[in-house]
């Protein structure tokens, strides 16, 4: 990760494609989401997607996937003195997650990331809170996932200092 | 399908309700982190220990998944629940550490029928994660649309 003050608002991440085959909504909705229209391909002929479709939360988790994936894929030059740069930290929430379309088996989500505001931190000096817009979108162009995450980054100069 | 057990109606603003109980397993923390969320502190004891959260912990996005399945296994699944648009916020306020035992605390906050609609209503839910030390590791609110036992009559709240 680049350090809290050299992200800059507006960036924005092209995080990759990934594809639902059925046997992974089915895998992940036995175990978290067993509702009958994400596990079970005959059932949900008949139920409100007229097809099996992906528990919102695997195409969340799925994002997630594809950030850690990028942001390996992208190491950061060591600092002036020498310091590597941060390592993701944890994430106080999210807000505004929304699943407008369903994923189907079979289709290709593309997902993204946008800064859109950095929020300093008076009880943590060394670090400061990322917010950004994800996307996740399909092969016909329809937005299947949209929310505001919420990272901590550390700050290469702790706040006062 | 079989007649859903909860419908709109069963759902009355300001009732709160404790249910479910998860273990939560390294095995299983290991098993999610490894395929959604492969940071450190999900991974890794040592380096978990170093991290802010200060020892191995679950991931958010498996903490929602745990719940979700709670959810399911405590009303959904026997509910005429008809679909939710999203989740208007999650908090992650504190870690879920391995061996936790998790429960749900689930408070309607809000309904409303539909009007366009007359056989679905809209409930608004919070919902706490609590741990077996009684603290909230982390809340849920949204809402999501429910099938009515009487479409189109007056609500009673």
């Amino acid at each position: 990760m680049p350090w809290f003050e050299d992200i800059e608002i507006g960036s924005r991440m092209e995080l990759g494609s990934h594809t639902f085959t059925a046997e992974e909504i089915v895998a992940f909705a036995k175990k978290y989401d067993p509702q009958y229209f994400h596990t079970d391909p005959e059932a949900a002929k008949h139920g409100p997607f007229g097809t099996l479709t992906a528990s919102g939360w695997h195409t969340t988790a799925t994002w997630m996937k594809l950030m850690i994936a990028s942001r390996q894929g992208r190491e950061e030059p060591l600092d002036a003195d020498g310091r590597k740069p941060p390592a993701g930290g944890p994430s106080p929430g999210f807000l505004d997650m929304k699943w407008p379309a369903p994923v189907r088996a079979g289709d290709t989500i593309t997902y993204s990331s946008t800064v859109i505001e950095k929020i300093e931190m008076k009880s943590r000096p060394q670090w400061g809170i990322i917010r950004s817009r994800n996307n996740g979108v399909n092969q016909n162009g329809e937005t299947v996932l949209s929310f505001i995450g919420q990272g901590l980054i550390q700050r290469r100069h702790p706040r006062g200092e | 399908m079989i007649e859903p057990k909860y419908f709109w109606e069963d759902f009355p603003v300001g009732e709160t309700v404790e249910f479910g109980r998860k273990h939560v397993t390294k095995e299983e923390i290991l098993e999610f982190a490894s395929e959604f969320d492969p940071q450190p502190f999900h991974l890794d004891e040592e380096a978990a220990k170093q991290s802010i959260l200060g020892g191995l912990c679950a991931s958010g996005w498996h903490s929602c998944a745990m719940a979700m399945r709670m959810m399911c296994d405590g009303y959904i699944l026997e509910s005429a629940l008809l679909g939710a648009p999203g989740v208007d916020e999650v908090r992650w306020k504190k870690p879920v550490y391995v061996d936790d035992v998790l429960r749900l605390r689930r408070t309607c906050v809000e309904r409303r029928a539909s009007k366009s609609r007359p056989e679905m209503g809209l409930t608004k839910f919070r919902t706490e994660v609590l741990n077996q030390k009684d603290e909230i590791v982390m809340t849920m609110e949204g809402w999501a649309m429910y099938g009515r036992r009487h479409p189109g009559a007056e609500a009673e709240s």
